[in-house]
């Protein structure tokens, strides 16, 4: 059984315009979120996108736009309200 | 996780005065770039022990080897290039995998972090790649110009930047090592399955040990509290009728944490719901009426909520905080369950800690 988490939040965003069709976003992906279709790279499951962020890194058209982080509740509640999440690597989340 | 964004913890400072653990050499093999040292396949008795340390939370901040090249077998200037993160216990995993092979590793200082943790916070990363290509000469190694990463190390590296900077091509490899030595002799060809993350029951199991290596502390103050509150009041003449459901405290607390790490982790495909916490709250629901029936004790109403709200919520927690140990959620998501469930977790546990409180003031009356 494949484990999915919450729907619609990811922050994921892809212009297809600038797409070449290089594949490279399919290659990284651990989710398979993207495929190639037509010589366009394609969305095709948004919702299990874990934000990791391989694809926008290695887009090499800078076509893929994503706030990437830890999906980490414990690095959350300790970074507080106050900015950016940040994986504490003393208490070794992970 | 951007790539400028150091880990704040300062962890980059102290590592820099690290003791990296030798990896004992079966061999030589000498290159233009200098001597590089061929290292065994198989694993010995203190790398097994070292595995079982880490996975037990033990020094496992400090469980590093040197970046730098090491060779697997009989490599020469065609051979694959192989990138590790320099987490011991990645870089024994690959080795591991590597029998009858004739390959070069490339470990990079991940700061001792494995390759997707250490991809995420950015130290496995297009510079620190393109520094260690240069600075090990590889190009006096191998003549393929080509680099085998890891796929989970892509969070922090540019395939297309490293080209431009080092002149490597990135390959990207698959996500396990086991699966190293089928996608070299299908030409670096990977297929779908070798490229998916999955979290199976194994995966699921480690890394909940971890989990409750991480709470044993909390655990432990929280049982001799509960034990010894347990003790106090049923000493009270006043409580005495209260005497079972006292004791049942300190087990129904070790179950709301067993329910919220392990047993979350064991069936975590087949509870109800995609929320985290709602998972675990339901198992440490499940957990404390169990054991409150079979206690054979009658409960008041007002004892029963107490201690199913408290030990719900305590599930419900450690549900939550294993997000972070399981490969399918994103930031956006768990922000968004933080959202929802923290308020509801903490009037659970207030609640239930009030009305227990109540329930216990009510018969000393």
């Amino acid at each position: 059984m494949r484990l999915r988490y919450l729907s619609g939040v990811v922050t994921l965003a892809y212009d297809v315009n600038k797409c070449k069709g290089c594949g490279r976003c399919v290659e990284v992906c651990p989710h398979e979120v993207f495929s190639v279709e037509n010589g366009k790279a394609k969305m095709v499951d948004k919702d299990a996108c874990i934000e990791c962020g391989a694809c926008m890194k290695n887009c090499p058209f800078d076509s893929i736009r994503v706030n990437a982080g830890v999906g980490c509740a414990a690095a959350i509640l300790a970074s507080g309200k106050k900015g950016k999440v940040v994986c504490g690597c003393e208490d070794g989340c992970c | 996780m951007g790539e400028n964004e150091q880990c704040s913890c300062g962890c980059s400072a102290k590592n820099n005065e690290k003791k990296y653990y030798s990896v004992s050499a079966v061999g030589r093999v000498s290159a233009e770039a200098g001597n590089i040292n061929i290292i065994p396949t198989q694993w010995t008795l203190r790398d097994r022990i070292g595995e079982i340390r880490v996975r037990l939370d033990m020094g496992r901040m400090n469980y590093a080897v040197a970046p730098g090249v090491y060779a697997v077998g009989n490599p020469d200037h065609q051979s694959p290039v192989l990138v590790s993160a320099n987490y011991k216990l990645s870089f024994d995993i690959l080795r591991r995998e590597l029998n009858g092979l004739n390959v070069w590793i490339l470990v990079i200082d991940s700061k001792g972090v494995n390759v997707w943790c250490a991809a995420g916070k950015g130290t496995f990363g297009t510079d620190e790649l393109v520094q260690r290509v240069k600075m090990t000469r590889l190009e006096k190694i191998v003549s393929t110009g080509k680099l085998i990463v890891p796929q989970l190390g892509a969070p922090g590296i540019s395939a297309h930047t490293v080209q431009e900077l080092c002149g490597f091509q990135v390959l990207y490899g698959p996500v396990r090592a086991k699966d190293i030595k089928k996608y070299i002799n299908a030409g670096m060809k990977a297929d779908s399955m070798m490229r998916r993350v999955d979290f199976g029951i194994i995966d699921r199991l480690t890394v909940s040990w971890l989990e409750l290596a991480h709470a044993a502390k909390a655990v432990v103050v929280g049982m001799l509290f509960l034990v010894g509150l347990s003790m106090f009041m049923t000493r009270i003449p006043g409580l005495v009728e209260l005497k079972g459901e006292i004791r049942l405290l300190p087990i129904l607390f070790l179950a709301s944490v067993l329910a919220g790490t392990v047993l979350n982790a064991v069936f975590l495909p087949y509870l109800p719901g995609r929320a985290f916490s709602f998972k675990g709250g339901l198992l440490g629901l499940a957990a404390c009426s169990g054991i409150i029936y079979f206690s054979g004790q009658y409960l008041p109403v007002i004892s029963y909520c107490s201690l199913i709200l408290m030990g719900s919520g305590i599930s419900a927690f450690l549900a939550l905080n294993f997000t972070g140990a399981s490969t399918y959620t994103s930031l956006s998501g768990v922000k968004k369950e933080i959202r929802y469930s923290m308020p509801v977790i903490m009037i659970m546990i207030f609640c239930g800690v009030f009305l227990e409180i109540v329930h216990v003031i009510r018969r000393l009356l």
